[in-house]
């Protein structure tokens, strides 16, 4: 059977240049990087060379880069420890209803630890708005977390607005960059960025790699204790292979961005018009213009994602309903709420996001495909026989 | 994550569909769940139900449980009909992913509110059936982190 597979924001497939360049790691240059004899030189020098990449990518100093495990971990981190950093001068955390729940779930553990959180609503295309921020402000406020993308809907935030009013305000700004970093173009500097996390899966490096930025001069301490590796401030042996793969990706992620994303936005908008057309009481969720270049979400009315991912599955289609790290919730997507879905609506939602692989023949054939199972999921739904029998009434 | 029954009962739903003048008609749960299930009776005189149709919004198991439930009841009588218990469901589906078996509680009570629709219509009062709720709550759980 054909396989399309239209979820590279839950992970994309290695690249091979990515890959080859991984392998010697494991059995060639195995010595521990952080290690002084000659043997490990070729491991450290590969580690620097990664780091280098990942921060020209986002036009950071390679000394600003710190490698973690994930981009879970890097938003553990960037919000406990600047929590921690700064709470002599209050307990005041900005951030918005739609970020990822790496971030989301570390507000809710810090408001038990004593810190207030305010989280900014969105508007119906799930951007914050810059005058709400401001009036969220006050004295004690001590960081500003936002997305520079959502990760469901694809929505690019005003990172460059936020960070501005961050640092008018003596705030520090943080930005879960997982979705963005590698696909849109990022500059800490022009945008105020104060920290950033980023994955390196997203982009076809390897699982379990990520990093946190952090501009020199914020003084935020260590999240794993152990080790002095990462200038004393991200304990555990380095992971040679993943970090070499985060930094091949990051190069190549630069040097092909404009092409992919010129690609990615044309089969994308090809997705949607095409969807929206020809599939009635379809939505587009997220906004139309500021949209990552891969991500395309809709709500289909009268029927249920799981089922739609299901009939999908067995016709070899790979796509989410919102995110793969919720799909064991009952639950519908917070940001589609947010957004301000009412729930049966939210709960019919589908997320195809497409990769440089993706091709119009991919795309036409999802289409195809699904115009069929929702008409079979309609004609089950009770949903949608009161709304034909209302509107023949009516 | 699901059984190959389910699975069957769901890519190949039985008795999808409605029945006109049908001599009971229950919905049970809501929207904001995600889960809505109709089912329709048709009953003779002498009690039996002769025909059923479902329709479900809902997931896989949402859809699997009402196929599964519509099976289980046709051709018995509106006393053997109420024994159709959530378990009996599951068991016939090989069981359902832990935070599934509310769909299959549905499925009951689905059930339930179309032989009550029934009894109402008919004036009669059926041993053991009692007005069934007008939507199942929502299952609370805990969060992990």
């Amino acid at each position: 059977m054909r396989q399309i597979y239209l979820d590279n924001a839950a992970t994309t497939c290695v690249k091979e240049e990515v890959l080859r360049e991984i392998l010697p790691y494991f059995t060639e240059d195995y010595a521990n990087p952080s290690a002084i004899y000659s043997f490990a030189q070729k491991a450290s020098q590969a580690v620097e060379d990664a780091r280098r990449k990942a921060a020209e990518l986002i036009g950071a100093n390679a000394n600003e880069i710190y490698f973690t495990a994930g981009g879970s971990e890097s938003d553990n981190w960037a919000l406990k420890a600047a929590a921690e950093a700064y709470n002599s001068k209050g307990k005041h955390i900005i951030t918005s209803a739609i970020e990822h729940h790496a971030i989301l779930h570390t507000c809710s553990y810090l408001e038990k630890q004593g810190y207030e959180v305010t989280y900014l609503k969105v508007d119906e295309y799930g951007k914050i708005s810059l005058e709400e921020l401001k009036k969220a402000v006050r004295p004690d406020t001590i960081l500003i977390s936002v997305m520079t993308a959502n990760n469901e809907i694809g929505t690019i935030e005003p990172i460059k607005e936020i960070g501005k009013i961050a640092h008018e305000n003596g705030i520090l700004f943080h930005t879960d960059a997982v979705q963005a970093y590698g696909h849109i173009p990022i500059d800490v500097n022009e945008m105020n960025i104060d920290m950033l996390s980023a994955s390196g899966h997203k982009l076809g490096g390897p699982k379990g790699t990520g990093l946190l930025y952090i501009r020199k001069g914020v003084k935020i301490r260590s999240f794993i204790h152990g080790g002095a590796q990462e200038r004393n401030r991200r304990a555990g042996t380095l992971n040679t292979a993943g970090i070499v793969g985060l930094g091949k990706a990051a190069e190549l992620a630069k040097a092909q961005m404009q092409s992919r994303a010129e690609y990615e936005t044309k089969l994308r908008d090809h997705l949607i018009s095409r969807v929206l057309s020809e599939i009635p009481y379809s939505r587009l969720n997220g906004d139309p213009k500021d949209r990552l270049p891969n991500n395309a979400n809709f709500c289909f009315r009268f029927i249920e994602g799981e089922s739609m991912l299901i009939m999908l599955d067995r016709l070899g289609i790979y796509a989410s309903s919102g995110s793969a790290c919720t799909s064991g919730s009952l639950d519908p997507s917070h940001v589609l709420l947010a957004i301000g879905l009412p729930h049966e609506i939210a709960y019919g939602s589908l997320r195809l996001t497409l990769s440089e692989e993706t091709t119009l023949k991919d795309i036409d054939h999802t289409v195809d495909e699904l115009k069929g199972i929702i008409k079979r999921l309609r004609d089950m739904s009770p949903l949608y026989a009161d709304f034909i029998s209302e509107k023949k009434g009516a | 994550m699901y059984s190959e029954k389910v699975m069957d009962h769901f890519t190949n739903p039985r008795n999808v569909g409605e029945i006109e003048n049908a001599s009971g008609v229950g919905t049970v749960g809501n929207a904001k769940c995600g889960d809505i299930m109709r089912i329709y009776l048709d009953i003779d005189d002498d009690g039996i139900i002769k025909d059923v149709k479902f329709k479900t919004f809902g997931c896989g198991a949402a859809v699997a449980t009402s196929s599964m439930a519509t099976e289980l009841v046709k051709g018995k009588n509106v006393q053997q009909a109420l024994e159709v218990t959530n378990k009996a469901v599951m068991e016939a589906l090989d069981g359902l992913p832990p935070v599934k078996v509310h769909c299959s509680l549905l499925a009951e009570e689905a059930i339930h509110a179309a032989l009550w629709d029934y009894a109402q219509k008919k004036g009669i009062k059926i041993e053991g059936l009692e007005k069934p709720p007008q939507d199942i709550g929502e299952i609370v759980e805990e969060e992990d982190y």
